[in-house]
C-alpha cells in the first residue's frame, strides 16, 4: 500500500467506525426497549394501573405511584415555573452586566452540576424538618421545583436571547415601558422557548428518584395521596422497590411500570421537541 | 414664504459611549411640519442624533447626554420628563421594518393598548385611520388578523409607519426606513413621507443622497459626529458652502 | 406606572436572588450536620480509614471505600463514553451529511432523557446477566455493568458538547488542512480535536461530574458493599449509594449514622463542585483566547 492508499483507508475505517459508535448507543436502547416490552406489556391492564400496592406482585398496581407523580409534577411545576421564568427575564433584562448577575450566572450554572441527590439532602434538612413538612408531597414538589429551577432559567435566558433588539426598539419608540415591553413582546415571542425548557425540565423531573428516596418519600404507601401534606411514593421510587425485591414476578412488575415512565417522558420530551421545531420554523426575523 | 416656528432644537449637544466622543456641540434648529434630512458617511453621528430626539440611547450602557434637545422649548433630558409621554409624542421609524410578530391589528394598536385604551370601536377606528394615511388600509383590510410577517417588506415598513402614527405622535423621526426596500416600495414611502409632513414633523436620517434631495426641505450634514452645514435642501445641493459638503454630495467620499 | 415597575424589578430580583439561597442553603446543610460529625469522627480517621462500617457494631468511618467505589464506576463510564462519545463528534462533524446530523442529534438526546432508575435495571438485569455469559466469576451487583450503563447514558454529553467545540474551529483552519490535501481523518486528528481541546477537555469534565453524582443506576446495579478495591467484577458501594441506602432504612434522626449522610454528601459536593469550577475556568480562559 502507498502512503496515501493508507490515508484513504484510515479514512473510510474511520467513517466505519463513526457510524458504528454513533448508533451502537441506540442500537443498545432498542435492545432494551424490547426486552422490557416483552417482559412488561403483558403486564399491563386496567388493573394495573388502578391497583394500590401489594406484597403479592400480581395483585399489585402503580395506582398510588402515578398519583404521586402527578402531584409531584403539579405542585413542583407552579413553584419552580414562574420563579425560573421571572429569574431568567431578571438576569436577561435587567441585571446584565452588574456584578451581582455575573455571580448569579456562575452560581447557576453550579446548581445545575449539583448531583439531585444533594438536593435531597437539601429538602431533608430544610422543608422536611426546618419547616416542619416531613415526607410529605409539598417537600418532594419543593425539592424537585429547586432542582428544576437552573434548567429553566438557563432555558428562558437563551429563549429571550433569541428575540431581536428590533422588537424592543419598536416597543419602546412607541411609549412602552420596559415592563410593558417585556410583557406583550418579549415574552410572547419567546414562548416557544420558554415552553420547551418548561418541558424538558418537568421530564427531567419525573425520572427523579433519588432526592424523593432521600427525603423520606416512601415505597409503600397504602393509599394515593389526597392532600400536598400526605405521604407518597412516585413511578421512579415503585420501580426502584420492585427491582430490589428477588421474586421474578415482582421483575415484571418493574417492566410493566418502566413502560408507562418511559410513555410519559417520551411523550414530555417529544412535545418540547415539537415546539422547538415549530416554533422555529414559525418565527423568522 | 413665512417661517415656521421651530419644533426641536439642539443646543450644544454632545454625546458620549463610554469615551467615546460621539456627536460634537451640535446645534440645530428644526422647523415644524418640515422635513428635515440627516446625511453623512457611516459612524458620522446622524442615527446618533436621532436617537437622542426620542431618548432611544437611554439603554446603551455607557452613553450620556450633555447640553440641551428642546422638543417646543421643553427639555427632554429634563428630570420631570417621562419617556414613555415624550415617545407619544416622538415616534420612530426604524431601518429594517421591524412588526411585531402579532396580527396587522395587533401591530397598529399596541401603542394605544399600552395607554390603557381598551374600547374596541376606538381602536379600529384609530387602526384604520393610520393605515389610511399610510395608504396601507385597502391593501390590508381584509388582512388584519393575519400576522403582519406575512406582508411585503414594503407594507411592513408602512404597517411599522402607520403604528408609529396611531399614537398621534407631532414628530416622527425615521432612520433609513427605506435601506432595506426595493425601489417601487422605496418610491411609495417617499410619497407617504411628502405627504405627511402636512401633520407632521419629520426627521429622516438617509444613505441617499438622491432622497435627501427628493423629500426633505432642510439638510443637514454630519461629519465626525460634527454638524457640518444646515441649509435648505435645494441650497445645500446646489451651492454648498464647505468643502466636505461638496465633496460627499458629489460622491467622492462617503 | 412608575411604582409598578419598581415593584416588578424587585420580584424578578427576588426570584433571581433565591438561587442563591439555595446555593448558601446547600453549603449551610451540608456544613452543619457534618461539623457535628466530625465533633465525634476525626477528620484524619474519616480521610484515611480503609473501612466504612457505620451501621455495623464495630464503627469504621473512613470514606476511602466510598469513594473508590465512586471513582471506579465512574472510570468505567467515562472510558466507555469518551471513545464513543467523541467518535461521534467528530464523525458527525467531519463525515455525516448535515441533515443526517440533524436527525441523529436529537435521537441520542434520548439516551440522557431516559430516567436513570430505567437504566438500572437494565443494567441488572440486562447487562450483567450479559456479561455474565463470558465473565462467569462476574458478580450479580458489580461496578463494570453499572459502569457501562452509566456510560451510554453519558455519551450524547460528551458527543454533543464535543461536536459544539469542533464546530467552533474557525473555518480557515478546517480549509487550510482540506486545502493541503488531508484526508478528513488527518484533518479531524491533526487540526481539530488539537484545536477543540479545551472545548473536549470541559466536555470530558462535565461528564465525570456528572458520572460521580449518579445514584439510582449505581444504587440498583453496582452492590451496597463498601470496598476499597479496583476489581470491576465485585461489589461496591458508591457515596451516592450509601445516602440512598441510609434513607431507606430506619436510622433515627439526630443520631451519629444519620450524619454519616451529610458527611458523605458534602464528600460528593466537593468532588462535583471543583469539577464543576474547572469546566467554568477552563471554558472561560478558551473564550479570551478565541475573541
Amino acid at each position: 500500500m502507498t502512503n496515501s492508499e493508507l490515508n484513504r483507508f484510515k479514512d473510510k475505517a474511520f467513517q466505519g467506525f463513526g457510524i458504528f459508535c454513533t448508533f451502537i448507543g441506540l442500537i443498545v436502547l432498542a435492545i432494551f426497549l424490547i426486552n422490557i416490552l416483552i417482559d412488561g406489556l403483558g403486564r399491563i391492564d386496567w388493573e394495573f394501573l388502578n391497583n394500590l400496592p401489594s406484597r403479592r406482585a400480581h395483585r399489585a398496581g402503580i395506582y398510588t405511584a402515578w398519583i404521586g407523580t402527578l402531584w409531584i409534577l403539579v405542585l413542583s411545576s407552579v413553584v419552580a415555573f414562574p420563579l425560573g421564568i421571572a429569574a431568567g427575564v431578571y438576569l436577561e433584562e435587567y441585571g446584565k452586566k452588574s456584578r451581582i448577575a455575573n455571580f448569579l450566572e456562575v452560581n447557576i450554572s453550579n446548581l445545575a452540576g449539583v448531583p439531585s441527590i444533594i438536593y435531597g439532602l437539601l429538602g431533608l434538612e430544610i422543608f422536611g424538618r426546618v419547616f416542619g413538612l416531613g415526607g410529605s408531597l409539598l417537600t418532594g414538589a419543593l425539592t424537585l421545583a429547586l432542582l428544576m429551577l437552573p434548567i429553566i432559567i438557563v432555558t428562558t435566558r437563551e429563549a429571550i436571547k433569541a428575540v431581536p433588539r428590533s422588537i424592543r426598539d419598536a416597543s419602546f419608540a412607541l411609549g412602552a415601558s420596559k415592563w410593558q415591553t417585556i410583557w406583550f413582546q418579549v415574552l410572547p415571542a419567546s414562548f416557544g422557548g420558554i415552553l420547551t425548557g418548561v418541558i424538558l425540565a418537568l421530564s427531567r423531573a419525573v425520572g427523579e428518584a433519588a432526592p424523593l428516596i432521600v427525603i423520606g418519600a416512601l415505597a409503600y404507601v397504602p393509599f394515593a395521596p389526597t392532600s400536598p401534606l400526605d405521604e407518597f411514593t412516585v413511578l421512579p421510587i415503585q420501580i426502584f422497590n420492585w427491582i430490589s425485591r428477588p421474586q421474578a414476578a415482582f421483575a415484571t412488575n418493574a417492566a410493566a411500570a418502566i413502560i408507562i415512565l418511559l410513555l410519559i417522558t417520551f411523550i414530555l420530551n417529544g412535545i418540547a421537541v415539537y415546539l422547538r421545531n415549530k416554533w422555529q420554523k414559525k418565527v423568522k426575523w | 414664504m413665512s417661517k415656521k416656528p421651530y419644533k426641536l432644537e439642539a443646543r450644544n449637544l454632545n454625546a458620549y459611549y463610554g469615551g467615546f466622543h460621539a456627536l460634537k456641540d451640535i446645534n440645530i434648529a428644526m422647523e415644524e411640519k418640515a422635513v428635515t434630512a440627516f446625511i453623512g458617511p457611516s459612524g458620522c453621528g446622524k442615527s446618533t442624533f436621532l436617537r437622542t430626539l426620542n431618548r432611544m440611547n437611554d439603554y446603551i450602557d455607557g452613553f450620556r447626554v450633555e447640553g440641551d434637545i428642546l422638543l417646543d422649548g421643553r427639555d427632554i433630558y429634563n428630570k420631570d420628563i417621562r419617556v414613555d409621554e415624550l415617545r407619544k409624542e416622538v415616534g420612530m421609524v426604524f431601518q429594517k421594518p421591524n412588526p411585531f410578530p402579532k396580527t396587522v391589528f395587533e401591530n397598529v394598536v399596541y401603542g394605544l393598548k399600552i395607554q390603557g385604551i381598551k374600547d374596541k370601536k376606538v381602536l379600529a377606528e384609530a387602526a384604520e385611520s393610520s393605515l389610511r394615511k399610510t395608504a396601507l388600509w385597502e391593501e390590508v383590510k381584509d388582512k388584519m388578523d393575519k400576522s403582519a410577517l406575512a406582508l411585503s417588506g414594503g407594507q411592513q415598513q408602512r404597517l411599522c409607519i402607520a403604528r408609529a402614527l396611531a399614537i398621534s405622535p407631532s414628530v416622527v423621526l425615521m432612520d433609513e426606513p427605506t435601506s432595506a426596500l426595493d425601489p417601487i416600495s422605496t418610491a411609495k414611502i417617499e410619497e407617504l413621507i411628502y405627504e405627511l409632513k402636512n401633520d407632521y414633523t419629520i426627521v429622516i436620517v438617509t444613505h441617499n443622497m438622491q432622497q435627501a434631495g427628493r423629500v426633505s426641505d432642510q439638510t443637514a450634514f454630519f461629519y465626525m459626529g460634527e454638524l457640518v452645514e444646515y441649509a435648505k435642501t435645494k441650497t445645500m445641493f446646489t451651492s454648498p458652502k464647505h468643502e466636505r459638503t461638496q465633496n460627499y454630495i458629489t460622491g467622492r467620499f462617503g | 406606572m412608575r411604582v409598578q415597575e419598581r415593584i416588578i424589578e424587585g420580584l424578578l430580583w427576588l426570584s433571581a436572588v433565591i438561587t442563591i439561597f439555595v446555593t448558601v442553603g446547600i453549603i449551610w446543610v451540608l456544613l452543619s450536620e457534618s461539623l457535628t460529625f466530625f465533633s465525634e469522627v476525626s477528620v484524619l480517621d474519616f480521610l484515611t480509614d480503609k473501612q466504612w462500617t457505620p451501621l455495623f457494631a464495630e464503627k469504621h468511618f473512613g470514606i476511602l471505600p466510598l469513594v473508590a467505589g465512586t471513582l471506579l464506576t465512574t472510570a468505567i463510564a467515562i472510558s466507555v463514553a469518551l471513545p464513543i462519545g467523541l467518535t461521534i463528534a467528530i464523525y458527525l462533524n467531519t463525515y455525516a451529511p448535515a441533515g443526517f446530523r440533524a436527525t441523529i442529534k436529537p435521537m441520542l438526546e434520548i439516551l440522557a432523557s431516559i430516567p436513570t432508575v430505567v437504566y438500572g435495571f437494565f443494567a441488572l438485569t440486562v447487562v450483567t446477566p450479559f456479561l455474565q455469559t463470558f465473565i462467569p466469576n462476574l458478580a450479580g451487583f458489580n461496578s463494570l455493568s453499572a459502569g457501562i450503563v452509566m456510560g451510554i447514558m453519558i455519551i450524547p454529553m460528551i458527543s454533543s458538547l464535543s461536536e459544539d467545540a469542533i464546530s467552533a474551529v474557525p473555518k480557515s483552519l478546517r480549509e487550510g488542512a482540506y486545502g493541503m490535501g488531508a484526508t478528513r481523518f488527518q484533518t479531524a486528528f491533526g487540526v481539530l480535536v488539537p484545536a477543540a481541546s479545551s472545548g473536549i477537555l470541559v466536555s470530558i469534565i462535565l461528564a465525570i461530574s456528572r458520572a460521580v453524582g449518579e445514584t439510582m443506576i449505581v444504587a440498583i446495579a453496582a452492590g451496597q458493599q463498601p470496598r476499597l478495591t479496583a476489581n470491576p467484577l465485585v461489589p461496591v458501594e458508591t457515596i451516592t449509594t450509601y445516602i440512598v441506602q441510609v434513607s431507606l432504612g430506619d436510622v433515627p434522626h439526630g443520631s451519629l449514622e444519620y450524619r454519616t449522610i451529610f458527611a458523605a454528601g458534602i464528600t460528593l459536593f466537593i468532588f462535583t463542585f471543583a469539577l464543576n469550577n474547572l469546566s467554568f475556568w477552563i471554558r472561560k480562559k478558551y473564550q479570551e483566547k478565541y475573541d
